[in-house]
Formats: C-alpha cells, structure tokens, sequence
C-alpha cells in the first residue's frame, strides 16, 4: 500500500507527541479503540476556561494512518473553541491526508479521540461547578 | 544489499538465483518447442529439458521423475490434490483432515468443498507453537476419511510439522496423505518414501526459482493415488493435468531443486546462524518481545516476532523505507519483511495461524515475520538488528499501551472502547 505524502510526513515527523497529566483540571483526555483491534489513540486537550484549546498532546499505538490522523488532529484542534471541536469530522481527516477506504476507521477514531477528550474535560468541570452553586445556595 | 533495499521476506518469494536464470534463457530463444511435439527435433529438445527437470525435481523429494505433474504453482497443486482425491475417491468417502494453521491454498479449497456438500472437513487444532499432533490425527480419522492434509512448515511462524509420524499413522489407517511442502522443499530434508507421502505440493519461487511453476507429486504405488483433474484438454501430465508444458519455468525448477539439493547442509546451518544472530540482536536490546512458533522445529531463515505496544504495520512503514527517521543525511535502506497485522489484511483480522496458537489479538497486531534466505549476510542482518531496535523504541514512545504498561497499568484491566 502506497501512502499519501502527508501520512508519510506525520508518520516521520509526528506533531506534538507526549502526554499531559490527566490530572490537570484544564486537561481533558480521551482513550478510545483497543488493542485487540490494533488501535488506540490517546488525545489530550488543555482548554481555557473560556472553552479554547491551549494545546494539544497524543501517544497512538496504531498503524501510520492511524499515527497520522492523531497527529494531524492535533495540530488541527489548537485555537479552536470547543463548539469548533466538536463540529470536526472524520471526513475532513480522510480528505486532508488523503485516506483509502480501508484507513477510515482511523480517522473515526481520531474524530472520537478529540470529543471524548472534550467529554472529559467537561465532566472535570461539572462537579466545580456543583461546587459553586452549592457555596452560593448556603 | 541493493539499490532497492535488503530483502528478508524470503517466504513470500525468492529472488531467482543467476545460475537459475542462466539455465533458463535458452529456452526462451531458440529451444522453444512443445514438449508434447513428438514428431520433430524441436519438440524432442523441448521433452529432452522438460524430463530432466522432471528428474532433478523427483530426486530432491527421493520419488520418480513419473510422479511429478506440473502445475502453476503450490496454490493450484493444493487444490489438484485436494479437490481431485475427494472427487475420484468420492464412493469411498468424503471426510477430509486438515489443521487450522494450513495455508489459505488448503483452508479455502476445503471451505469450498464443505459449500458445495462434496466433503466434511475435520480442522484440528495445534500446540502453542504450531504443531500438529499424530495423535488427533489418528482419532480425527474416520471410515468416511479420504484425505488428510497438513503442511511441512508454516509460511508465518515456520513450525515444522512431523510429518513423518503423520504418514505413518495414515498409512496405518489406508487413507491418503498431502503435503504442502511449499516452505520446506529444498530447506529441510524431504523424502517421500520415508514419511509415507501421497501427494506433496510444491512450487519454484519459493526456493529460488522462477514464478508461475510448480508440482504435486502424485505416488505411483504402494498405493496408487487416482485423481480428478481440475484442468480437462489435451491429456499431458498423465491426463492429471492438461496443458503445454512451461519449459523454461520446468527447466528453472529443475535447476533450483538440484542447487537446493546440492548446498541444502550447508546453507541450512548458514542461514539459521543469521537467523540466530537477528534473533540474539533483537532479543538482547529490546523487552517485551516474544518468539512465535516452535523456538527449535522451525525454518531455519524464520523468526517471527511479536514487539508489544508496537502496531505490526507501523513497524513495516518504518522500515520499508516510507519515512527517513533516522538522521537526517544518512542514507536509509528499505526493509523487505512482513507483518501478521489485520492492518496488512483487506479484512482488518490479524493472523489466523497466531490466533490458532492462542497468541492474543493485541500481540497478533504487533507480530512481524523475517523471512532470511541464500542471498542475506551479516551485514545485512546487522543493519536491520539496528534499525528495527531504532523504529522499535521511537514507536513505543509514541504508543499510550507502553506508556500504560510501564506505570504498571494492567492492560487486561482497562475497560476499553471497542469499536
């Protein structure tokens, strides 16, 4: 199988690579795939508290496409509001490096990576604010 | 080493070795007559050169030059077999044996026997290393078997079947015995009177020789095996096998088969010491990475390896020469190899044969397969020892699984997403 010249790139010069401390109140991080299916990506998000994406880490055991989308999503999501984020396809990833059929569930799960990494950092958020509502109630 | 890379995918195919091809070129010029022309020199010189491939190919499997019919390849040898034994043999039976690790040649035929209600097929199961037990085989066999088929070695993980017992036990019970010797022939030693063989499939590529030509032995007695033809026409190959004859891929075959022959101690020892001292490399330098097959009954230029947390087909990417990880300014070899992930496959499966062995599907993704051959050094094996250790680590610190591993996360323990 031949690979799109931007696969290659990202493949060999993966961006933002690394990881957050899922600690972090402003980091969200999603684990999506499986071994067993020979995918998982890990993507992290560190989001203001404004809703934008500060920065953006990934680790992905995964084949070249797989390692590509991850990568390119990373770079895709930085300076976007979270709304923005959302609204990301897979089909986007598929056409920017040029996927073949056979590689699309790659660029599915990295579509799922980045809004379950959304989910979690706004889970982080919601007991803060129970917090909150709890103070002002008393 | 050349331009185009190192090659170490030897159970793909081979490359032809020159002595080969030098045998081969007059028979794409000047001798070009039909082995089947009997009423002139030109066809004469044609069946001269058919018949003594024929010879050097039956005396590397100890059978005689009659029992060998020329076919394309091992893929239409398996199906010949197996096909023509239960069709001929039909009021006989119709039960056939085979295991699970079998090549899809083998696998398939019998699945499209089994479709077509013209056979049952009893798929036994093997050991955590591949092998085959005589034993299953004697109690899998019933009135209704006709045949049982089970390979020499494995073209993944390179387990060497015992054969030998195997034949016994179905010479024992009076059915008939194939082999698809397709990785063994010319590596291992191979005898035919010996193991109790019926049929064997074989083909030249694989040892050095040309595409698109292969054989089934077919035994002549003791007993006489009667088959079916898949192919009908003009009656050449004992009517087994209908079709002029591929002189120069015969006569490339042949010489193949006399070199392996000729060398086959020698270059036995030769390529498991490489084999070997891949294998020392890889398993000195790196944790985590575990030896599928038998760690002694296998081909000597096999070694199949599963490198944990780290995708089958990244690996290939890394070393087939996509990307130049490595600095910038050195010249990077690609790397000729293969991989058991379901990435590699249309299907997105990893490898039957390591499921078959109880390799879990999280280390089937992450197996890949060196296959070592005649014409790789030391060198060769030194530089890819280097670069697969190279791509090995900077793709376990990019894999969140090593990441997990190394904080003692137990991976079993993760409820993960599938999808």
């Amino acid at each position: 199988m031949a690979y799109s010249d931007k696969v290659i790139d990202h493949y060999a010069n993966p961006r933002n690579v690394g990881s957050f401390s899922k600690d972090e109140p402003d980091v969200g991080t999603g684990i999506v795939g499986a071994p067993e299916c020979g995918d998982v990506m890990k993507l992290q998000l560190k989001i203001s508290d404004d809703g934008v994406v500060q920065d953006a880490r990934f680790k992905t055991f995964g084949c070249g496409s797989a390692i590509a989308s991850s990568s390119y999503v990373t770079e895709l999501v930085k300076g976007k509001t979270v709304d923005e984020v959302m609204k990301i396809r897979n089909t986007h990833i598929v056409q920017e490096l040029s996927l073949p059929p056979v590689k699309i569930h790659c660029s599915v799960l990295a579509e799922d990576g980045i809004k379950a990494a959304i989910a979690d950092w706004k889970k982080k958020r919601e007991p803060a604010k129970t917090e909150n509502e709890t103070a002002r109630a008393s | 080493m050349n331009g185009k890379g190192i090659y170490m995918d030897n159970h793909a195919t081979t490359p032809i070795d020159p002595r080969v091809l030098e045998a081969m070129l007059p028979y794409f010029g000047d001798v070009f007559g039909n082995a089947a022309s009997r009423s002139h020199p030109f066809g004469w010189e044609a069946e001269k050169a058919a018949e003594t491939g024929r010879e050097q190919i039956a005396r590397l499997i100890n059978a005689k030059s009659k029992e060998i019919i020329f076919t394309s390849g091992a893929t239409e040898s398996d199906n010949l077999a197996i096909k023509g034994v239960v069709e001929f043999y039909k009021d006989k039976g119709n039960h056939v044996v085979t295991a699970t690790t079998e090549h899809k040649a083998v696998l398939d035929t019998c699945k499209a026997l089994e479709r077509k209600g013209l056979a049952t097929v009893t798929y036994l199961p093997v050991d955590e290393y591949g092998m085959v037990d005589p034993d299953d085989v004697r109690k899998a066999i019933t009135e209704r078997t006709v045949l049982v088929s089970i390979m020499y070695a494995n073209n993944e993980i390179g387990t060497i079947n015992p054969i030998g017992e195997i034949g016994k036990v179905t010479r024992e019970r009076g059915v008939l015995f194939h082999t698809d010797a397709t990785q063994g022939v010319g590596k291992l030693p191979l005898d035919v009177e010996a193991m109790h063989i019926d049929l064997l499939s074989m083909t030249a590529h694989k040892i050095y020789g040309p595409k698109g030509i292969g054989a089934l032995y077919v035994r002549s007695k003791n007993p006489r095996v009667r088959l079916t033809p898949i192919i009908d026409g003009g009656g050449h190959e004992r009517g087994f096998r209908s079709g002029t004859l591929n002189v120069p891929g015969i006569v490339g075959f042949g010489k193949a088969c006399e070199l392996c022959r000729d060398g086959m101690a020698d270059e036995a020892q030769r390529v498991l010491a490489l084999r070997e001292r891949l294998h020392d490399a890889l398993f000195s330098q790196l944790d985590e990475i575990y030896l599928n097959g038998h760690p002694v009954r296998r081909l000597p230029g096999n070694l199949n390896v599963s490198f944990a947390y780290v995708e089958g087909e990244s690996l290939l990417m890394g070393l087939n020469g996509s990307t130049s990880p490595i600095a910038v300014g050195q010249t990077v070899m690609p790397i000729a190899v293969s991989s058991g992930s379901a990435c590699t496959s249309a299907t997105l499966e990893p490898s039957y044969v390591l499921k078959a062995l109880g390799v879990g599907d999280e280390l089937a993704h992450t197996s890949i397969r060196f296959g070592l051959g005649r014409f790789n050094t030391k060198e060769e094996v030194d530089y890819v020892a280097e670069r697969v250790i190279h791509e090995v680590r900077r793709l376990r610190d990019l894999s969140p699984l090593y990441e997990m591993a190394k904080e003692g996360i137990d991976l079993k323990s993760v409820a993960w997403q599938r999808e």
